[in-house]
């Protein structure tokens, strides 16, 4: 019996140093120190021992018992840190296949734009007050300081309804009169809104002018509001927008709205400046028209002009996103083809 | 309008390079879109970038003014002949040239005076005139039929001047320069491309610019001779002038030329009109052009003795007045013309003449014979110019600029300016006197400006004198008393308003250009903020198409012009439908016949670009959030509710090379139905936090009756959502897969949101006890009904119900189905055990056998 015992143990230790699979140490565990293995077989023979061999026996197979599952523990941690190792070494997948792909949807460009506008102008105070599209003249014109026939409605070309003296909104400007009636309590309260919405114009669609599109206006109305005020807050708008060293100029110009009226130009940010196909070689991008508010404005929003002033600006997300994207056509942006809008 | 520098050096210095000139006039509001050069170099100015410019700069010593002494015939060719040319060398150079404007002279031995030309000498840089594009070429010496040859005389295509040229460049006059001298120096030259903005009127002339740049660059402004010499028999009692209508004709004035004769303008003015873009015509019309050109006042010229002749030997009455009722007149442009009540018309007592301002008729224009000329300049109610304009439909040099306005002020300097050039290039004697009928004086405007008012609005203090100085370089006279300035505008502006704190503000704009505007310092805004406006329904709708992004929509954003024909093609043949038979808000012009009016529905538009992608896209989930407008009776504005709509078509997952889900169009499981379109509702009425939400069958001709829901929060129908209607699908060629469309009252929609305050549930203490429940109910029987015969018979205990399983067929009998309910029971009280559930369980299914004929499924 001690001889069995003995040689159990050397040929259950041989055999189990040739192992290599979880598998097989399976087997090998019926068969030498499972219920029913050869171990177990032996074990139970104790009883046909003499009585004063038996502890002796007992004691020994025990010992047997425990070197062969010591064994076994330190076999299987060999056979799986081999799998591991082989695994790590032989487990390779080609990495360049493509993803399953995810289900993602995505905001239109002019909304993405609209938002950073929106956010950027929050932060600075200015909150969003929408206006109806279709206006009537009055507002849209009139009551802008563009009296029917005046010289500056030639800059304007209009979609006229068939309601006499309704229009499709040349601009979001007409909102600036309508924020003034309803948030400056007849000119006693103090305004700074952005006005931001869809604009129509009566043109041909081609790759550079579209009906529709979408404009950024904004007005700060108070007692105290000057054009260095204007000049500050948009180069503030312009370094949130187009980076910390973001420079702008100031361009005289015309809008019968506002006087003094100017455009703005940033420092063409795609080459810094240095001039290119872009910003055609003048190193300055136009952002936005803008000027102090006419008194006439002012008066028609409810305010006496003598003693509240005001900024307004005016700014084209679409125009942006263009030139930030180089997007050579703006017919992309109400196409919706999806191949456009998958770029966002 | 092009502005030549040579011409602008006629009435102020340059001394900058004019690509400086160009930057500061844009700066000041006069924006030179374009630099056009003439055979000089562009100069690099620091600070300053300028496109890269392709022209010919001609080499100063290679390209020079020639004086062509004789032309010979050529001994071997009849289409060639030598020029004997000075160029400022020691000898004559003979020059082969095929040139036709110089076959005249052949032949004629030494010409008693030269043609003066462009000249070439070897090596010169020129474009090749006989190449079909556009390239450049080095003169070399080469044999023309035997002659040596190794110069040339140019064309003005040749030198880059214009794009075509028959013929060299020929003139009779010395241009003022010794034979060799560079051409740069006598054709050279540079030319501003400026547009005006409608504020500018004054300045819409070479003069006008003249002025403005006087004022930016603080020059001195030399004007034009405004003298004259009238020798002549006095006009008075040649012509008299008849205003009718002086708010619309404030002033006119006449002068008269007797005795010119019609011919070529001298070619320095030829030059001149032809740098701005005119056609030379004859020397009296070429004055007109001139005067318009240089000082800014149209002017127009009658022969005055068809206008003699039509008085029939009194003396001829000019009459501007408004046309009698179906009086035509035949203009310049040969267009027989009905007239409007509102064009004012020069008319004599036979008949109209012109309309005024704008463009003159056939009856009476200059001609070959003419010898006595009649030189109207007159002053015009701009506004009324514009209406006319745009109701006749012509646009002249003359209506451009009287549309705009120009200062009664100045017809009276353009008959002297204009008759005396007339003279000058026509001979002849002018009429002395001038006749100028002005009865309706322009007012002189006058505002008080404190320097205090600068400030308020520039944000920068100027001193009074220093304002000052900047206003009289605009022209502007003034007088300071203290920090208070007295201003009058000069009689060239009528944009300085009566209004006090409006003419102010014009002031101050002249003053903010002048000291310009990059020198504003910026400052924040001082005031304190004002009251906050939030805008709740913007932000919830922002939030709503995160939601839509969320759950793999993409957003649209179409035109919201549209057609009823577009909006009416989504209602089937002769059904009822809320798409058709409204009233729009409509266009009286429109651009193309596919926007006509502004929609009613966000449907058409997403269906129809849905159906181009389709073309290139298997799998389409997109939204639109925008604005409808639905016309009010009643009223003249429209509603401008928002809408949400959404569209789902194609394949339900993506083709991806795992197979797996491999799709195919045509696989009905593969493609979105009803079922994804209302996950992506219902995920979005989770993600709003609207608790009350449920789902009818919908009523709505554009979609599959059997297919299609409203959704309904509280009492109220949000909207309509489902498949497209196959009769609409295949009408705009969808019919491979269904097309699942919604479209929501999003106002309605996110008034129902709890955003801000939903409620959240406590987390459960105990474990959940879970038993499915398979029911065999007839076909009509909802989902919801039975889910809530299982929540109202098992009370609050019941957690969750959640169906897992629909069934039909084999062995379901036909007319029922099976639905497998997985129920949560719990309860934070005690932890439930089966024993718990196991009565409720029986009850829930005895209440859907006795209620709604349920069996359990065994």
């Amino acid at each position: 019996m001690q001889a069995q015992l003995e040689s159990l143990l050397q040929a259950a230790s041989a055999e189990l140093d040739t192992l290599t699979t979880p598998d097989a140490l399976r087997e090998w565990e019926l068969k030498f120190t499972g219920k029913s293995g050869a171990l177990t077989k032996i074990m139970r023979g104790v009883g046909a021992l003499p009585s004063d061999e038996r502890a002796a026996f007992g004691k020994r197979a025990n010992e047997v018992k425990t070197a062969l599952i010591e064994a076994y523990v330190a076999r299987e941690a060999s056979i799986k840190a081999l799998a591991l190792a082989r695994d790590l070494e032989e487990g390779q997948i080609d990495v360049t296949l493509p993803g399953r792909p995810a289900t993602i949807g995505g905001l239109h460009p002019s909304t993405q734009t609209l938002r950073r506008y929106r956010e950027i102008w929050a932060e600075m105070g200015f909150q969003v007050y929408r206006s109806r599209e279709v206006e009537d003249d009055d507002t849209n014109f009139t009551l802008l300081n563009m009296p029917p026939h005046h010289p500056a409605r030639d800059m304007q070309d209009t979609f006229y309804t068939t309601t006499p003296n309704v229009i499709l909104r040349t601009h979001t400007s007409p909102g600036q009169i309508r924020s003034m009636r309803e948030l400056g309590a007849d000119g006693t309260q103090p305004v700074r809104v952005i006005l931001p919405g869809m604009c129509y114009r009566f043109e041909q669609i081609t790759a550079r002018s579209e009906v529709q599109f979408h404009q950024v206006e904004g007005i700060a109305v108070g007692r105290n509001i000057r054009m260095t005020d204007l000049k500050g807050t948009i180069t503030e708008f312009a370094r949130r927008m187009y980076g910390d060293g973001a420079q702008i100029r100031f361009r005289a110009s015309y809008f019968p709205f506002t006087e003094p009226s100017i455009e703005i130009d940033v420092e063409c940010f795609l080459c810094g400046g240095r001039g290119c196909r872009i910003c055609k070689y003048a190193g300055w991008l136009e952002i936005a028209g803008a000027g102090m508010m006419h008194p006439s404005v002012l008066r028609n929003g409810g305010y006496d002009p003598a003693i509240w002033s005001g900024f307004a600006f005016g700014m084209g997300p679409e125009r942006v996103t263009m030139l930030l994207h180089e997007i050579g056509d703006i017919r992309y942006f109400w196409s919706n083809d999806t191949r456009f809008l998958e770029q966002f | 309008m092009l502005v030549p520098i040579s011409w602008l050096k006629d009435f102020i210095d340059i001394t900058i390079p004019p690509e400086l000139l160009a930057e500061k006039l844009t700066l000041a509001g006069l924006e030179v879109a374009k630099i056009h050069y003439v055979g000089v170099a562009q100069t690099a100015v620091e600070g300053i970038r300028l496109p890269p410019s392709d022209h010919l700069v001609w080499n100063r010593d290679k390209l020079v003014l020639g004086a062509i002494h004789e032309v010979r015939p050529h001994p071997n060719a009849d289409r060639l002949i030598i020029a004997m040319v000075d160029h400022g060398a020691s000898e004559l150079e003979a020059t082969v040239t095929g040139a036709p404007n110089l076959f005249a002279y052949r032949g004629l031995g030494v010409l008693p005076s030269p043609l003066w030309t462009a000249f070439a000498r070897e090596g010169a840089e020129v474009w090749d005139g006989h190449s079909a594009i556009r390239q450049r070429m080095i003169l070399k010496e080469k044999p023309l039929r035997g002659i040596p040859n190794r110069c040339m005389v140019c064309s003005a295509y040749e030198l880059g001047i214009d794009d075509d040229a028959d013929g060299i460049i020929l003139l009779h006059e010395n241009p003022g320069f010794p034979p060799g001298t560079p051409l740069q120096d006598v054709f050279g030259d540079v030319i501003l491309e400026i547009e005006f903005t409608p504020n500018l009127a004054r300045a819409i002339s070479i003069y006008g610019v003249a002025r403005e740049a006087a004022a930016i660059l603080d020059v001195p402004l030399k004007p034009p001779s405004f003298a004259l010499t009238a020798s002549g028999a006095p006009i008075a009692g040649a012509v008299q002038i008849d205003i009718r209508e002086p708010e619309y004709n404030p002033r006119f004035t006449l002068a008269l030329l007797r005795g010119c004769t019609i011919a070529p303008s001298p070619e320095w003015m030829q030059r001149r009109l032809r740098a701005v873009g005119q056609r030379p015509i004859n020397n009296i019309v070429d004055v007109t052009n001139y005067v318009n050109f240089e000082i800014g006042q149209p002017l127009h010229a009658f022969d005055y003795d068809k206008l003699a002749a039509r008085a029939g030997g009194s003396t001829p009455t000019i009459i501007t007045r408004f046309p009698e009722p179906g009086e035509r007149l035949r203009t310049l442009d040969e267009v027989d013309r009905a007239l409007d009540a509102h064009n004012i018309l020069v008319t004599d007592t036979v008949g109209a003449l012109s309309i005024g301002g704008i463009i003159g008729g056939a009856d009476t224009e200059i001609d070959a014979g003419t010898t006595n000329v009649m030189l109207e300049a007159a002053s015009w109610n701009n506004i009324n110019i514009r209406r006319s304009m745009s109701s006749q439909k012509v646009f002249t040099d003359a209506s451009y600029r009287f549309s705009r306005g120009v200062h009664p002020s100045q017809a009276i300097l353009g008959v002297q300016r204009g008759i005396s050039l007339m003279h000058q290039t026509g001979g002849g004697e002018i009429a002395s006197g001038i006749l100028d009928s002005y009865p309706r004086p322009a007012p002189v405007v006058t505002v008080d400006l404190h320097t205090d008012e600068i400030a308020r609005i520039l944000g920068v203090t100027i001193p009074a004198g220093e304002a000052a100085a900047m206003l009289k370089r605009a022209g502007f006279t003034v007088r300071q008393s203290g920090n208070t300035l007295k201003v009058t505008a000069p009689d060239t502006r009528m944009d300085i308003d009566t209004d006090p704190v409006t003419g102010q503000a014009d002031l101050i704009e002249e003053i903010g250009r002048i000291y310009g505007y990059d020198r504003l310092p910026t400052t924040m805004i001082a005031d304190a903020m004002p009251p906050q406006h939030p805008n709740p329904a913007l932000e919830i709708e922002e939030t709503t198409r995160d939601l839509l992004v969320g759950l793999g929509f993409r957003e649209n954003i179409a035109y919201r012009l549209t057609t009823p024909a577009r909006e009416a093609a989504l209602v089937p043949p002769g059904a009822e439908s809320p798409l058709i038979g409204q009233a729009h808000v409509m266009l009286a012009n429109f651009m193309t016949e596919d926007k006509t009016v502004m929609r009613r529905t966000l449907l058409a538009h997403l269906l129809e670009t849905a159906a181009a992608n389709a073309r290139h896209s298997a799998r389409q989930a997109v939204f639109e959030i925008g604005a409808v407008y639905l016309p009010v009776a009643g009223a003249a504005l429209p509603d401008e509710p928002r809408r949400l709509a959404l569209l789902l078509t194609g394949t339900r997952d993506q083709a991806h090379w795992s197979g797996g889900h491999a799709v195919a169009a045509t696989d009905a499981r593969a493609v979105f139905d009803f079922y994804d379109l209302k996950g992506a509702v219902e995920g979005l009425i989770a993600g709003l936090h609207i608790g009350s939400a449920h789902y009818t069958r919908a009523q709505h001709s554009s979609f599959h009756p059997g297919r299609s829901a409203a959704l309904v929060i509280g009492e109220r129908t949000i909207g309509v959502f489902g498949e497209l209607h196959p009769l609409i699908a295949e009408r705009f060629g969808m019919s491979e897969a269904p097309v699942l469309m919604a479209e929501f009252d999003l106002d309605l929609l996110i008034s129902a949101n709890k955003l801000r305050d939903f409620p959240v549930r406590a987390l459960p203490q105990t474990p959940p006890v879970l038993q499915d429940m398979a029911l065999i109910v007839p076909d009509t029987v909802t989902t919801e009904q039975v889910e809530a015969v299982i929540r109202q018979t098992g009370g609050a205990i019941v957690k969750a119900v959640r169906l897992f399983d629909v069934y039909t067929g084999e062995p379901i009998a036909a007319g029922s189905k099976s639905l497998a309910f997985a129920l949560t029971y719990q309860t934070d009280e005690r932890t439930l055990s089966d024993k718990d559930v196991a009565p409720i369980h029986a009850a829930i299914a005895r209440a859907c056998a006795t209620q709604l004929g349920a069996t359990l499924r065994g």
